[in-house]
């Protein structure tokens, strides 16, 4: 009851654990019990697969509860520390300053943005330069033509003052008449184009006046009014005048403002001077007059200014139309629509005069030229100004370059900002993959702890439970109690056999599945099989057979528990999903099913070609006559099988290669897998039809587990199903040769040998069926005949007894020692009761010849029919399928009274068997600890056994100098100075030394008491010289195991040991 | 009335074992040890169970003695201790207190001194209890024998 409790305990517990919300706060001890001791790392963040989480809080909770896992939170605290430096390590500098990005980002636009404004300006004010380079150059251009021409006018005019000189005045009389001058000008006029005209003022001062004005017949007017000059101190009037200026004639020059002020500087200067701009008379354009001094007599060198005025004989002038000159000039110039000229007089600075230009033609007024003019008089200061028409357009390479500078600066920086974050991002994905595999990882270790703690922890208990139910069943109870024990019972087995496949499944998965290789036999591990189903399938009435190939060597090397496991499996789902027909398990090696494939005529051994005949048409050649899915194991390929046998010696098969590669096959009746659901059949937790399951039960794990197992037995696994016909399930496995291994008889069922030589007659009418009763007849060693009928046996018989004793002509001297009958034949055959009896009669009454005895094989029998069997004289024995040898032999024995030879049965209950091995053995026992050595002490003597102790390695070696009476010894691995390991190597000396010194053979059991026991420890075990292990806490089973392994292993010891 | 107990006796004992194993103090070990008890040893349990409240005292003593030590650092010694201390427990099915050992050896594996601590605390915590309910136990027990051992003429 208490296991009950406490299975009850942690199956809530469980569920609480994997209910539970599963938020880490909650996990907080809740009671007393729950200690929280060491660094338990509990998951941080919640899990994003929940399945995992689940199962991990689940075993949170159970760490927390158990404390026993110290290698998962070993791990646990691995991992995250890895964790911890995975985010340490593996972040980089991008990923530290993601925040910088946008920043960056913005940055480098504005650090763009900066750039390409600084291009802008590098480009403007290249632009600008040149622009004013041009402007410069156009603007100097301009000024030096303008000066060159005027010069030039200049030049002419002067050239005419000193002609005006030479004729007028160094003549006498004159040679220049008004209409001589006039004609010369008029003439000459194409070297002045800047003049609009040129005329001579004679000096002439108030008192020559009137001898003037005679002379000349006109009088001196003035120029603004035209009225008769008032007096003055001097007059200029106009003498000769150009045509084209002929209106000044006898006008006054000195009466304009202008013109007087030009003349007197003029000669003074004796140079060419000008006036400031005026609208000129006549075009109204503005112009500029140059008047230019005649002198009468040639002037001293250096002459004063008084001297000059002295010497004035009159003044040339002339008009320069400045507007229409510029403008001429401008028009021989390109580009002079692009620029704005004008032109100043800047004589008084403050007060620019205009000389050419529009004043509201503005032009760019940005940029400007100033081109110094100098027209040769030093007193008139003339400046031009050149200024572009239109503002300067931007130009089209800036317009296109900046933007598309910042463009791709943008973008560059874009993308490396989106690189940026990418990178980010991906870093970080990688990151939380990680962290998510560690934890994946972290979760698949808990996973596999959880569930081989949670397997342990419920088979621990379901064991006790079993055991009570068990014993429960042994007291009395009312049928009713007894129903629900039995229930109880079976429910309780489901689940372990449920928990052990998970296991495996889980350890299958984890990769961590190791095969062993030990030598075991095939032919009792399949008799094991068929006696596990052997209950369940009679009463189903299906036949179960097992059939193993001669060839197959008996003993071969691998793992015999998992290959056991597979056949379970492929049995236990023909059984459970068989109603009717049989169920056939055939082993032989995978090379000769290829051969059976061809066709061998050879037919041998007894088995003669109308058998096949005699069968009946209808039904088919297999096992029980059903129709089955596969045909190999019917009769027409099987009798090759069987033939070959015979004809071959198993030992020139093949025996080079040190594997074998069986392949075994198990047949089946049944409903079949349908064919939708057979290509689903080896995935785990998939069922052919969930219907099925409901019908039949089970998990459907099975399969999957067979094929995992298979495939680590290199082998492979498939089937052949028919709905409704049945299916046939077969797989190979390779194991090692093992010709030379010593039989290890605990594992294997000791065959009585008794029946050496005894001769038998089958009787069946299905060869199939013969022929596996002929391989178990033949393991006893006992030869078989081949019968079909049942009256054909007995007139055999009674024909051969009646001749000469001997049973069949053919065997010579070898009397028969029974006949087997086959149910099938004895109840089809009609009215064979009485020759029965009588051959029955008729041999026992024969005293010297031990009659044949007969024995019926039936798979299921009613009572009635038992009844005609005792009255037909099979009294004797009905043997009950399966038929097993071990199981045949004992029945046998009985009939044939064989008991004497009977040897220990080796089974039976396993303490009673523990007694029998370990009474008035004596043991030594070592171990440091009391209360273990105490416990041992009392186990072992329960068995009978007598017990010596010792606390430690060196007194173990003081009692186990040789000669010593122990007959094992069990030792505690751990144990401070000397361990379990070191004291066996030294005694395994010791004897070595004894057996160099006395030829005699020491060989004491050791076995090591372990309280962990890992395959780890155990190999170390066997390495350090010690013959096996007991895990402690004592087990009866566990114990009986090692004892009887390692006792009957080591004949030798026993017989040395109980010689000294 | 002496003598007509034996059944109440018997019921308490089982109760108190009941309780024990649903504790998780005790498990199936100390079954097994009880069915070693036979006519032949009729205070097996006894002897065994007072052996290792012995050596425990004796190891839980040194535990504490080299855990108070200041300059303390010799873990392994704590380790060795433990293991015997692990090994008596399993061995009489004292589950609990097998438990906690465990849990302190880790710790002391770890060399980690505060768990260490704690987990001699725990220890002797459980280990007195578990002395607690198994001295009632045997007191049940003596009386209970006791009581059948009574026997009035009928």
């Amino acid at each position: 009851m208490q296991q009950c409790s406490i299975l009850s305990q942690l199956i809530t517990d469980m569920n609480w654990a994997l209910n539970n919300n599963p938020n880490p706060e909650e996990k907080e001890p809740k009671s007393s019990d729950l200690y929280h001791l060491g660094a338990i790392d509990l998951p941080e963040k919640p899990r994003k697969i929940e399945f995992w989480r689940s199962g991990l809080m689940g075993f949170a909770k159970m760490q927390l509860q158990q404390q026993h896992s110290v290698a998962v939170k070993m791990n646990n605290n691995g991992n995250n520390d890895r964790v911890g430096n995975n985010n340490k390590k593996g972040s980089t500098f991008i990923q530290e300053h993601r925040g910088l990005l946008p920043k960056g980002l913005i940055l480098w636009t504005i650090f763009v943005g900066f750039i390409s404004r600084g291009i802008y300006q590098w480009m403007d004010d290249t632009s600008k330069v040149r622009r004013e380079e041009v402007l410069v150059s156009m603007c100097d251009q301009r000024a030096r033509m303008l000066q060159d021409q005027f010069s030039v006018s200049v030049n002419h005019v002067h050239a005419l003052a000193i002609l005006v000189s030479t004729f007028h005045y160094h003549k006498n009389p004159s040679a220049i008449d008004q209409g001589t001058f006039a004609e010369y000008t008029a003439r000459t006029a194409f070297e002045r184009p800047l003049l609009s005209g040129v005329a001579y003022a004679e000096k002439v001062v108030n008192a020559e006046r009137e001898m003037f004005e005679r002379q000349h017949n006109w009088v001196i007017k003035t120029m603004d009014t035209g009225e008769p000059s008032p007096v003055r101190d001097e007059y200029a009037p106009v003498i000769f005048s150009q045509d084209s200026v002929s209106y000044l004639e006898s006008l006054d020059m000195m009466s304009g403002e202008e013109d007087r002020e030009n003349i007197l500087r003029a000669r003074e200067t004796g140079k060419a001077v000008l006036t400031s701009p005026f609208r000129l008379l006549a075009s109204h354009h503005l112009g500029v007059v140059l008047t230019f001094p005649v002198y009468k007599a040639s002037l001293p060198k250096d002459p004063t200014v008084q001297e000059r005025i002295a010497a004035t004989a009159g003044y040339l002038g002339g008009a320069f139309d400045v507007e229409s000159l510029v403008e001429n000039l401008l028009g021989q110039l390109a580009g002079n629509q692009a620029i704005v000229v004008h032109v100043y007089d800047i004589t008084n600075a403050s007060d620019p005069l205009v000389m050419y230009g529009n004043q509201d033609e503005e032009g760019d007024t940005s940029l400007y030229h100033e081109s110094k003019l100098d027209f040769g008089d030093p007193f008139r200061k003339h400046k031009m100004i050149c200024r572009y028409l239109q503002k300067a357009p931007i130009p089209l390479n800036v317009l296109t370059t900046v933007p598309l500078f910042f463009a791709i600066g943008f973008l560059v920086g874009y993308i490396l900002y989106s690189a940026g974050v990418h990178i980010v991002k991906v870093e970080d994905d990688f990151h939380e993959m990680q962290e998510l595999k560690v934890r994946a990882e972290a979760a698949d270790v808990a996973k596999s702890q959880f569930l081989a703690t949670v397997s342990h922890e419920i088979r621990t208990p379901m064991n006790g439970i079993l055991g009570m139910l068990a014993m429960l069943l042994d007291t009395e109870l009312s049928s009713t109690q007894r129903d629900y024990a039995q229930t109880a019972q079976i429910c309780g087995k489901a689940l372990i056999a449920l928990i052990n496949e998970v296991l495996d499944c889980a350890k299958i998965e984890a990769g961590k599945l190791e095969l062993e290789s030990v030598p075991f036999d095939i032919r009792s591990i399949l008799d094991d099989v068929l006696s596990l189903f052997s209950e369940e399938s009679r009463n189903k009435g299906i036949e179960l057979a097992v059939f193993v190939s001669d060839k197959v060597p008996e003993i071969v090397k691998g793992d015999s528990g998992r290959f056991r496991q597979i056949i379970i499996n492929l049995v236990g789902n023909s059984v459970k999903f068989t109603e009717k027909g049989h169920i056939f398990v055939k082993v032989h090696l995978a090379e000769q099913s290829k051969d059976g494939a061809e066709s061998k005529p050879a037919l041998n051994g007894g088995v003669s070609e109308d058998m096949i005949v005699a069968s009946k048409p209808s039904s088919y050649n297999t096992l029980s006559g059903y129709e089955a899915a596969d045909g190999r194991n019917s009769w027409d390929s099987f009798k090759h099988l069987v033939s070959e046998e015979d004809l071959l010696s198993s030992s020139e098969f093949d025996a080079s290669s040190s594997n074998v590669r069986l392949m075994v096959s198990i047949e089946d009746t049944g409903i079949g897998i349908p064919l939708a659901a057979q290509g689903r059949v080896f995935m785990p937790f998939m069922q052919a039809d969930s219907s099925t399951s409901r019908t039949y039960g089970g998990t459907g794990i099975g399969l999957s587990i067979s094929k995992c197992l298979v495939e680590l037995m290199r082998g492979q696994i498939s089937f052949v199903s028919r709905p409704r016909i049945g299916s046939t399930f077969w797989f190979t496995a390779v194991f090692e040769r093992c010709d030379r291994c010593s039989l290890k008889k605990p594992t294997v069922e000791n065959l009585p040998s008794a029946f050496r030589g005894m001769r038998a007659i089958v009787v069946d009418a299905k060869p199939v069926r013969a022929a596996v009763t002929r391989y178990h007849m033949k393991r006893l060693g006992i030869s078989v005949d081949v019968m079909t009928s049942l009256r054909t046996a007995v007139s055999t018989v009674t024909a051969s007894s009646g001749r000469n004793g001997s049973p069949l002509p053919s065997s010579g001297t070898t009397k028969l020692d029974m006949i087997l009958v086959e149910k099938d034949s004895w109840i089809s055959t009609e009215d064979i009761d009485s020759e029965i009896r009588q051959m029955n009669s008729r041999t026992n009454g024969n005293v010297h010849h031990k009659s044949p005895k007969l024995a019926l094989f039936a798979t299921n029998i009613t009572n009635s029919e038992f009844d005609r069997a005792k009255s037909a004289g099979f009294a004797d024995t009905v043997i009950m399928k399966p038929l097993r040898a071990s199981m045949i032999g004992a029945c046998l024995q009985q009939v044939l009274e064989l008991r004497k030879t009977r040897q220990q049965h080796p089974e039976g209950s396993s303490p009673a068997t523990l007694k029998s091995l370990l009474t008035g053995k004596k043991i030594l026992v070592v171990d440091d600890n009391m209360v273990n050595r105490r416990v041992a002490a009392g186990a072992l003597k329960k068995f009978g056994a007598e017990v010596v102790c010792a606390e430690s390695g060196q007194v173990a070696l003081g009692l186990l100098q040789i000669p010593h009476s122990f007959d094992a010894c069990f030792m505690d691995i751990q144990m401070p100075q000397m361990d379990g390991f070191e004291a066996t190597r030294q005694i395994r000396m010791m004897e070595k030394e004894a057996k160099e010194k006395t030829k005699l053979e020491w060989h004491l059991p050791i076995l090591a008491m372990t309280a962990d026991v890992i395959h780890a420890t155990y190999e170390e075990c066997l390495k350090s010289g010690m013959d096996g292990y007991v895990s402690k806490p004592f087990e009866e089973e566990n114990l009986y195991k090692s004892v009887a392994k390692s006792f009957k292993a080591n004949p030798i010891s026993d017989s040395s040991c109980s010689q000294s | 009335m002496l003598g007509f107990g034996v059944d109440r006796l018997q019921a308490d004992i089982n109760r108190l074992l009941t309780s024990l194993f649903h504790q998780g103090v005790l498990d199936e070990q100390f079954l097994q040890l009880q069915q070693l008890q036979d006519e032949t040893s009729p205070t097996f349990v006894y002897d065994v169970i007072n052996i290792y409240f012995d050596e425990s005292e004796k190891l839980l003593r040194s535990l504490r003695l080299l855990l108070m030590d200041r300059e303390f650092s010799d873990y392994k010694k704590i380790g060795l201790h433990l293991n015997q201390l692990v090994g008596s427990s399993s061995s009489i099915g004292a589950r609990r207190v097998r438990n906690v050992c465990v849990a302190f050896r880790s710790a002391s594996e770890l060399n980690n001194r505060p768990g260490c601590l704690r987990g001699l605390e725990i220890v002797e915590h459980e280990y007195h209890y578990l002395k607690n309910m198994m001295h009632e136990l045997f007191q049940l027990e003596q009386q209970r024998l006791l009581a059948a051992g009574v026997r009035y003429p009928m």
